[in-house]
């Protein structure tokens, strides 16, 4: 009917523009995350998705499982459908769009479905229906009890060629659709969001329809971008890691939501786009007889993961040690969990200093709060020459009058003076 | 007395006046007995939050957990150092026996995030032990730090100027250091349990204690000469 006639019969209307660029693209972006169910999948336009899951029912235990995982993950997605299982697509695509959750798991339930169908679902509009009705038409049963002939006759060939294909008596090829090859995925909003909480739901959509393209393909994400677009301002942008791939969305979604309190937006957001940008396979899980150790290992990392979403990649590190005799060059920041080399030291302070401090003299001996005892030494260090970064020092082991220990050295060359390098804390 | 009674007598919700509590997690031994001795659990508390007092540095303040780390290297999980003021220097490290795949460094750039870094550490249950060196915070942030401990059942350990030792704290564990000229004084300022304990006398330079010798002139012979 005319928008003015809806207005007239109820009129609180909300009415909204149809997009159906939009419509299409989401089209895709669930077509792509539907592809953790099964390989075979084609979109039916305008709003219809097929998937052919002979093949999988087993993996997912029965198919009222498998219909039970599709459905929540599409409502998850914040879409509402309407499932049907047929024999043949375009009997499903029928059995869908009378809206009754119709499952034909064989023939003789199809056939009983199909007959007991209101012929609105047939045809792409309401003038190709209309004459049906006239003479009295109101089920697909009664359009198959007509005779074939007249009924391509009267109402046009289209009709029981759909009908047909329905019952699977003439070939019904489909487009399959295959997903890109790399993840990303824009959300226009429908008005600007002012602050991160409003987008944190935006960006969850995002992320389980990331999660279902990285379970067709068995992988996990090892790196994820965003994009906040703006009205007048040119786009945030910012960028998660994680040391172990994962598609969990629980778990990227608490990273994000650490890595997003350290951004400021700028501007009112009107698009959010999301990438993934390096994927890497998962490892299938072993399940050891003796407890889960892989479990463990994945939550010890999930900690660095967080910890560096919130401060920043550079604020979490390891510690290694290094062949180098420069005491400054003895060790090298690494990533957490490195396994450790062995490296004979001897004694070291348990703090170094980031860049040695001059000491103050009294006379020939260093003083730092009161004068010095040096106890042990000197251990000579003389090395680098190849590297321009060459040393010539003396370590010693000092105690301050306080009882405090510290790890002293006296440079050879040049002016001998004496400079505080660690603490024995 | 009775077995029964003995072992009735044993229940952590009962404590006798002269004893130190009983603990649900056995603790981690420091390496030194007699300290051992004063602490509940016989080590320092797992799944709580010790405080380490001292007001010098280079007085063996880390060193006294040195073996108690080297011991927790071998749990698969974590040593975190959040925003020391100097570096944990690698090689010193390893000296002392600590695993070096186990240690996370934290450099934080205020005292949120290294609260926030601390209790996320401590709370996560990946961790063996967490070492705090921040300016001090709070009876709030301390109890924080204390709930994260027991869920994450992690050693929490924090470093803070004795003259903090005058304020309250919701620690477990209290512990105050003051240099001598050997050795060091430690004296156990608040534990669960128990009555005043007394000061013990450790020497906590254990790694220097091989090298110690009675002092020398800076013009002498080298120890050690390394040239490469």
């Amino acid at each position: 009917m005319a928008v003015s006639a809806a207005y007239a019969l109820a009129g609180n209307l909300t009415v909204l523009a149809r997009n159906e660029k939009r419509e299409a693209a989401a089209l895709e972006k669930i077509a792509m995350w539907a592809g953790q169910f099964t390989p075979m999948i084609s979109i039916a336009r305008p709003s219809a998705l097929l998937l052919e899951i002979q093949g999988c029912i087993k993996l997912f235990g029965g198919f009222e499982k498998l219909l039970g995982k599709v459905k929540a993950g599409l409502e998850e997605l914040g879409y509402t459908p309407n499932l049907a299982l047929a024999p043949t697509p375009t009997g499903t695509l029928l059995l869908a769009k009378s809206g009754l959750e119709l499952y034909a798991v064989n023939d003789e339930t199809f056939q009983n479905h199909l007959h007991r169908l209101s012929i609105d679902v047939l045809g792409d509009d309401e003038a190709a229906i209309e004459p049906l009705r006239r003479i009295g038409i109101h089920t697909l049963g009664d359009c198959l009890r007509l005779p074939r002939d007249g009924l391509a006759r009267r109402f046009g060939q289209e009709l029981l060629d759909e009908i047909d294909r329905a019952l699977g008596k003439l070939p019904d090829p489909r487009k399959p659709f295959v997903a890109p090859e790399e993840f990303a995925s824009t959300l226009e909003l429908p008005y600007p969001v002012p602050d991160l909480e409003s987008l944190l739901f935006a960006i969850k959509r995002m992320i389980c329809e990331l999660g279902g393209f990285l379970a067709s393909r068995n992988a996990g994400v090892m790196k994820l971008a965003l994009q906040f677009g703006h009205e007048d301002h040119s786009a945030t942008k910012a960028s998660l890691g994680l040391s172990v791939p994962s598609r969990d969305t629980q778990h990227l979604l608490a990273l994000l939501r650490e890595r997003l309190s350290t951004v400021t937006l700028p501007d009112r957001v009107v698009s959010v786009t999301l990438s993934a940008e390096e994927t890497a396979q998962l490892a299938p899980r072993n399940f050891s007889l003796f407890g889960d150790k892989e479990g463990e290992k994945e939550s010890r990392f999930a900690l660095v993961e967080r910890l560096c979403a919130r401060l920043g990649e550079n604020a979490v590190s390891g510690l290694q040690l290094y062949p180098d005799h420069r005491p400054e060059l003895a060790w090298r920041e690494s990533e957490p969990g490195t396994e450790a080399i062995a490296i004979e030291t001897p004694v070291r302070p348990v703090w170094l200093l980031h860049k040695p401090r001059t000491l103050a003299v009294d006379g020939d001996s260093p003083v730092l709060n009161g004068p010095l005892m040096l106890l042990s030494g000197p251990e000579r260090i003389e090395s680098g020459w190849w590297d321009g970064f060459d040393i010539a020092r003396d370590y010693f082991i000092a105690a301050s009058s306080e009882g405090a220990k510290y790890w002293i050295y006296r440079e050879r060359r040049d002016n001998p003076s004496w400079y505080l390098h660690g603490i024995f804390a | 007395m009775s077995a029964a009674l003995e072992a009735l007598l044993q229940h952590p919700g009962i404590w006798r006046g002269n004893e130190l509590s009983h603990v649900a997690l056995p603790g981690i031994p420091s390496g030194f007995a007699e300290l051992d001795c004063e602490l509940p659990g016989g080590g320092w508390p797992r799944g709580a939050l010790t405080e380490i007092l001292y007001d010098h540095e280079g007085i063996g303040e880390v060193s006294l957990l040195t073996p108690a780390l080297a011991k927790l290297s071998g749990e698969t999980a974590w040593i975190v150092f959040v925003n020391p003021a100097y570096l944990p220097y690698a090689p010193a490290l390893a000296g002392f026996g600590i695993d070096l795949s186990r240690i996370v460094l934290i450099r934080t750039r205020s005292s949120e995030e290294s609260m926030w870094a601390m209790e996320q550490a401590l709370r996560s249950g990946s961790c063996a032990a967490v070492l705090g060196f921040m300016p001090y915070c709070n009876e709030r942030g301390l109890r924080r730090m204390q709930a994260a401990a027991e869920a994450g059942k992690c050693l929490g350990v924090y470093f803070a100027h004795s003259d903090h030792a005058l304020h309250a704290s919701p620690a477990a564990l209290r512990v105050k250091l003051t240099p001598q000229k050997q050795t060091t004084l430690v004296q156990v300022i608040k534990r669960r349990g128990g009555s005043r304990a007394p000061t013990l006398n450790l020497s906590l330079h254990h790694a220097l204690a091989v090298s110690q010798f009675s002092g020398t002139s800076a013009g002498s012979v080298p120890a050690r000469v390394v040239f490469a």
